[in-house]
């Protein structure tokens, strides 16, 4: 989230697209209850299904799963066409009058430099004209043909309200009326507010998705605003950590990246990391990058990591793919070149695409190791549990470890939320029986496995040697130890800015202290400031709340530098005054920037400095124009999903997204609609949480039995009552499942045709208190989304038919 | 002065014995905005939590609505309703079902055993499990079909209105746990004031018809609902358009019980009385008018 | 159901309720008695309360958990309450259908409780002890890294680690996170994610 749970209360519009915030965040979701009860909001919601958050929304619209940028394009149209934007935010913060280069364009659904062969884009073009000066050229009058605003209008200019409803099945005056809703916070003292979650990012194009929200977000005005902003629900407790963290395969903590092959040396490496200025006196902060590298690499490897050896540049393995992402991993276990897994809390079998794919790779693999609290389907791929899980035990010759470990109310230390709220928590209890933290288990392997290479030798074993481990009890380290060490130190005596000396030894302020000399470690700089010489500020618990802005700046800690809404400089005009009172959140008092939060911005750089609020990007304002960043297009444009019931209506040679990675056999595996006439889509339900509160006895009663929901017309035409039996099945498998037969699913008519969704919740399995059922990836493809691999869960082909109930699981 | 948290008892089933009346009371109420609710069933789960009671793994029935039905270990549910305008357009209505702690409790009036429901001066209205028999009567004098008996132990349960919890000062769990605020708990004066801003904002937002559920057929009640067709309760799940205790209820607690208490003829009663209680299709229309007339008569 | 009970069932019943409670009845009752027994006591009156964050969704909603035993040495503590923290800025002391059933997480039939092991081609799971595991494991990590660790790609140096995937948690520490971070990434591992996407 840009913003942060509490302040939705303040929107005054609020649009749920691409989620169902009120089913999966009940509890963020009273914030929307309160700007519709106090601050007079109105809320939208679309979605392929009328959801228990249409149930509360002013306005709902249905729309067919995987039809987003269709709809969000209409938007931006509707805004440009109708002059619904907030100008001076638009001019001032954006990169809209920026000159792109010459020769490049859009065409037949493709931007300039498509390779068909390689599904990439040659992106050479999507770039801006650079000036002699080496400056980003500029038309303030917004004329150029080849600026970015005009590229904008072109690009959207196809996405009528009557294209809509060809692609999208939203009937034109829904759409058109909840324009006119979404326009009228183009006023400086009204904003909207997008909450969006799985929903939009499941799909092959899912960053796109949020760009194409993003462009309607920067026209209004509604970044940085108090009530406004692109709120990301995560889904999971501590997502938002973990990524922050960089638990991915091309990550560094902080979201500084793993090294590629051509990134021979460090200085390689830092080369493309130091984002130049592209326009005079910006900020661009990733020039800071080596600090935070250096640091890490000093928390990383200690005394190991020395200037001479570039910071033990080489002790961090450099990738020669993007990402071994999980569809790729699992691509090679297919082919028996994953050895083994070590799975901590995550239940793969039944959370990644294709089923049966994920129970052949784990068939293939020499073993495997499940660290859960709870007893997972992973673990028990190789059971016989009947039509749940038919496989033959003595043909699978995996090796399988089930390790008990402790849960929250078992451990200590802190999870990250979507707020950016870094929450220290205390064990309630101890572990039961012979469970043990992830923390133990994790420090026991790793001196175990230390011990062997001291022992035998063995390959490369320096980083493991050598990796710095300064805790107390070696297999046992403490959360609080390892929190200061995420926070950072200071190795040697080191100056602040003001010229005050910070002596050997102490916790740093923030990432501002660290330094690229080797004298100060730290182990994620966007985590600098959680726990300083002032004690733990995780654990802060002071609720107070000024000028009741909901920011509460003393509970918790927020990276970065406990900022609660990001980007927050654009809350106020070019001249440093708020956009408008009733949205204040800090002002230029003269001297500072002041207010609710922590500015996002130079603490004393003045307005008439011209730096662009968003001082990440080395242009220093937002782009609607993304430039080369995305791997498949500056602007987002309509794809279809990869298993679509209608053809790409803007470019109908084009299957899915064309800059999407697909594996061949995967590809083998699509289905046609002719075939598999009915569009699917995956969810979430209120009375559970992903695979685990099956296991929990109250929750089961909620919602205790596997179900697929289909509309009523559906339902006659296949003989299907309420209740009933059906199957449901695409190339990839076969389930069964009871028949919820509803009217909050319709037939969308799309393009003269009437085309059926079926909605499949996820949440059940052949393990807990629930009914044995399935889970919606025995049906779905392999294929993610172009940028970062999310699979596309949302979007695809099913047939259905009225069944028999499935045989009686093996006992 | 006011002491909401009162468990002084001001009606006890079967006694003629009169409470204490020196100390002021305090109604409570629930509020239940409807038009707030997103279904997710956290009441649902506060209440088994709090309570300690676990209902049985059901099944799908092809709703949402688990467990389909009240029970001994079910005191509250979601009702889940898909309504479908004249327009065209749909609403999801979701009502929460469970006793509604009536002012006049027809469970109280009829129950035909000494001390095993009372109601305190907040306005609860309570089951004293010790002191139940498992006749089935309140289940028959409530105009909601709330009690239910146990299979276990034979009990009648239902809906404490966390009567343990609010006599500490603390809301019932289903409203403290509510994410949306669709359950608020204070006195009954403030809930009806709650009410009447929410059926101002409602209006606004083209429900024409929205108001506030507190049925005076039961002498109103300690649960109340703000409906956005409150010309149309029955919409929601049949919630009853105009609530009313059984004439024939009225006419046991008339004094008829006391006088069959008095004779020790009691077994003899309750078959005479579940004869006449054991659900109204059994009870010809003109026997029934006949006894409601009998009953008039006898409480003139 | 209720309705199903048979005429002597009902005969029954209603004999012992006169049994235990005709005197009283008949007797004009005692008003104190039947209030005691009427309210269940609070059951959190002594309990030991510790603030947690409710480990499902990214609202991270405060929790009070209320445990048996005041944290004295001869107590065992066991969870046996979960309710929302009113003093937690976001929900306020509210909690969802997931978050107010944490107990039954907590104290699931389901959870793990022993290390477990699965040897191939068995139809079976048998205890085993942790040192057993963790010894077994670190041999089978250490053995495949041995022997696909990739040092070189031509003259570059590459250092890396593809054919062991790890996967890290969602609801575990960023404590935890960061030292899983620390142990995977030294050995050079790179199939290696996180549950961010699905």
């Amino acid at each position: 989230m840009t913003n942060h749970w509490a302040d939705i209360k303040h929107a005054d519009v609020i649009v749920v697209m691409g989620g169902n915030s009120a089913e999966a965040h009940p509890c963020g979701f009273k914030w929307v209850i309160e700007a519709k009860v106090k601050n007079n909001a109105k809320l939208v919601v679309i979605d392929p299904r009328f959801t228990r958050t249409a149930s509360v929304a002013d306005i709902y619209c249905p729309i067919r799963p995987g039809t987003d940028i269709a709809f969000l394009n209409a938007v931006t149209k509707y805004l440009l066409d109708h002059d619904k934007l907030q100008h001076e935010y638009v001019n001032a913060y954006t990169n809209c009058g920026f000159i792109v280069k010459e020769g490049f364009g859009f065409q037949d659904g493709l931007f300039t430099g498509y390779d068909e062969e390689k599904r990439d884009y040659d992106k050479a073009t999507w770039e801006y004209e650079i000036g002699p000066d080496g400056y980003a050229v500029v038309d303030p009058t917004l004329q150029h043909p080849r600026c970015v605003m005009q590229l904008l209008k072109q690009h959207v200019a196809q996405y009528t309200p009557e294209l809509v409803e060809r692609i999208c099945g939203s009937p034109k005056e829904k759409f058109l009326q909840i324009c006119e809703l979404i326009a009228t916070t183009s006023v400086p003292d009204r904003t909207m507010s997008s909450l969006y979650a799985l929903g939009w990012t499941h799909h092959s194009k899912g960053s796109q998705n949020i760009r194409a929200m993003t462009i309607v977000q920067m026209l209004l005005g509604n970044i940085g605003m108090l009530g406004g902003g692109m709120n990301a629900l995560r889904g999971h407790s501590n997502i938002q950590g973990l990524t922050d963290l960089g638990l991915m395969s091309n990550l560094l903590p902080g979201y500084m990246t793993l090294p590629q092959e051509r990134e021979v040396t460090l200085a390689d490496y830092m080369s493309t990391k130091r984002f130049k200025p592209l326009r005079p006196g910006q900020t661009s902060y990733w020039q800071n990058y080596g600090k935070f590298f250096v640091s890490f690499q000093k928390a990383f490897y200690g005394k190991a990591a020395t200037k001479e050896n570039d910071w033990a540049y080489d002790y961090l393995p450099k990738l020669d793919v993007l990402a071994y992402d999980v569809l790729r991993a699992f691509e090679m276990a297919q082919d028996g070149k994953i050895s083994g897994y070590v799975i901590q809390g995550f239940n793969p079998l039944m959370s990644f695409p294709n089923r049966a794919k994920m129970t052949e790779a784990f068939s293939k693999m020499k073993f495997i190791v499940v660290m859960d609290p709870l007893q997972t389907e992973t673990a028990r791929f190789w059971q016989d549990h009947g039509e749940y899980n038919a496989v033959d035990p003595k043909a699978i010759q995996t090796e399988v470890f089930e390790l008990p470990t402790t849960c929250f109310a078992e451990d200590e230390g802190s999870l990250s939320n979507s707020s950016r709220w870094l929450q220290w928590h205390w064990a309630a209890q101890e572990a039961p029986a012979e469970a043990r933290s992830d923390i133990d288990i994790m420090a026991s392997l790793h001196l175990r496995i230390k011990a062997l290479y001291e022992k035998e030798g063995g390959a490369f074993p320096d980083p493991i040697l050598n990796v710095n481990w300064p805790y107390e009890i070696e297999d046992a380290p403490r959360p609080d130890e390892l929190a200061r060490e995420i926070n950072g130190y200071t190795l040697a005596d080191i100056k602040d800015a003001s010229g005050a000396v910070i002596p050997a030894g102490k916790q740093v302020d923030g990432f501002a202290q660290l330094t690229d000399d080797g004298t100060t470690a730290c182990g994620c700089w966007v985590y600098s400031g959680c726990f300083t010489e002032k004690g733990n500020q995780m654990a802060r618990r002071d609720n107070t709340d000024p000028g009741d802005r909901g920011i509460a700046p003393n509970w918790a800690w927020a990276w970065p530098s406990n900022r609660r809404i990001l980007y927050n400089r654009a809350s106020c005009d070019p001249q440093g005054k708020p956009w408008a009172e009733r949205k204040k959140l800090m002002e230029w008092n003269g001297s500072r920037w002041v207010g609710f939060d922590v500015p996002d911005y130079g603490p004393t750089v003045a307005p008439d400095k011209n730096v662009g609020p968003f001082i990440m990007n080395p242009e220093g304002v937002a782009r609607l124009f993304v430039r080369g960043l995305m791997r498949d297009g500056p602007f987002p444009a309509h794809y279809e999903p990869f298993e679509s019931p209608q053809a790409n209506l803007t470019a109908p040679k084009i299957r899915g997204n064309p800059a999407s990675r697909i594996f061949k056999r995967d590809l083998a595996q699509l289905g046609e609609p002719k075939d598999y006439p009915y569009a699917a889509t995956s969810y979430r339900l209120t009375e559970h949480f992903h695979f685990w509160t099956k296991h929990a006895r109250v929750n089961a009663i909620l919602q205790p039995e596997f179900f697929v929901e289909i509309s009523e017309q559906l339902a006659a035409e296949k003989g299907v009552s309420r209740g009933d039996w059906v199957r449901v099945w695409s190339p990839r498998g076969s389930i069964k499942a009871k028949a919820v037969v509803t009217k909050r699913i319709k037939p969308l008519m799309c393009d003269g045709k009437a085309v059926h969704v079926v909605g499949i919740p996820h949440h059940f399995g052949f393990t807990g208190s629930t009914k044995p059922g399935f889970g919606p990836n025995s049906l779905t493809p392999v294929v993610g989304d172009a940028n970062i691999e999310t699979p596309e869960f949302k979007a695809w082909l099913v047939n259905l038919e009225r069944t028999t109930p499935p045989a009686v699981p093996v006992a | 002065m006011a002491d909401y948290t009162s468990l002084d008892i001001v009606q006890r089933s079967a006694s003629t014995d009169q409470p204490p009346t020196v100390r002021s009371k305090t109604e409570v109420a629930k509020l239940i905005d409807v038009s707030r609710c997103i279904g997710c069933k956290a009441c649902q789960v506060a209440c088994q939590e709090w309570n300690d009671i676990r209902d049985t793994v059901g099944e799908n029935t092809g709703v949402y609505d688990n467990p389909h039905d009240l029970s001994a270990k079910t005191w509250t549910l979601m009702r889940f309703t898909e309504y479908e305008q004249t327009g065209g357009e749909l609403e999801f209505l979701i009502r929460k079902d469970g006793c509604m702690h009536c002012t006049d409790p027809g469970c109280l009036k009829a129950c035909p055993s000494p001390g095993a429901i009372v109601q305190y001066a907040n306005g609860i209205v309570d089951f004293v499990e010790e002191n139940c028999i498992g006749c089935g009567y309140c289940i028959k004098g409530c105009p909601f079909n709330i009690p239910r008996i146990s299979q276990e132990d034979r009990k009648a349960y239902k809906c404490t209105l966390c009567s343990d919890r609010v006599a500490v000062g603390q809301a019932p769990a289903c409203a403290k746990a509510c994410p949306t605020g669709a359950i608020m708990f204070g006195t009954k004066e403030a809930m009806i004031e709650q009410a009447d801003h929410r059926v101002v904002d409602l209006k606004s937002r083209g429900f024409d018809h929205a108001g506030l559920y507190n049925p005076l057929g039961v002498g109103g009640t300690h649960v109340m609902y703000v409906l956005h067709h409150a010309d149309k309760p029955e919409i929601y799940a049949n919630l009853p358009n105009n609530p009313h205790i059984s004439p024939l209820v009225n006419f046991w607690k008339g004094g008829f019980k006391i006088v069959g208490l008095a004779s020790l003829a009691f077994a003899a009663i309750g078959g005479f009385l579940h004869y006449i209680t054991a659900g109204p299709d059994e009870v010809p229309k003109s026997e029934e008018q006949e006894a409601a007339h009998d009953a008039e008569g006898y409480t003139k | 159901m209720t309705m199903q009970m048979s005429r002597r069932t009902l005969m029954k019943g209603i004999g012992a309720g006169v049994a235990v409670s005709s005197l009283g009845s008949l007797g004009f009752a005692a008003l104190e008695p039947a209030m005691a027994a009427s309210v269940r006591a609070y059951k959190l009156a002594q309990t030991r309360e510790t603030r947690n964050t409710c480990p499902y969704c990214s609202v991270a909603c405060g929790v009070i958990m209320y445990s048996l035993g005041d944290k004295s040495k001869n107590a065992r503590a066991s969870v046996l309450h979960i309710e929302g923290d009113p003093d937690h800025p976001v929900n306020r002391g509210t909690l969802c259908p997931k978050g107010a059933g944490l107990l039954d997480f907590v104290h699931s039939e389901t959870r793990t409780k022993y290390p477990m092991h699965r040897a191939p081609g068995s139809t079976e799971m048998k205890r085993v002890s942790w040192d057993f595991a963790l010894d077994r494991i670190a041999r089978l990590l250490k053995d495949d890294r041995d022997k696909n660790f990739i040092a070189k790609s031509g003259d570059v140096t590459v250092n890396r680690w593809v054919s062991t995937g790890f996967l890290g948690a969602s609801a575990t520490t960023n404590e935890t996170a960061y030292l899983t971070y620390k142990v995977v990434r030294s050995m050079g591992a790179v199939t290696f994610d996180n549950q961010a996407r699905v």
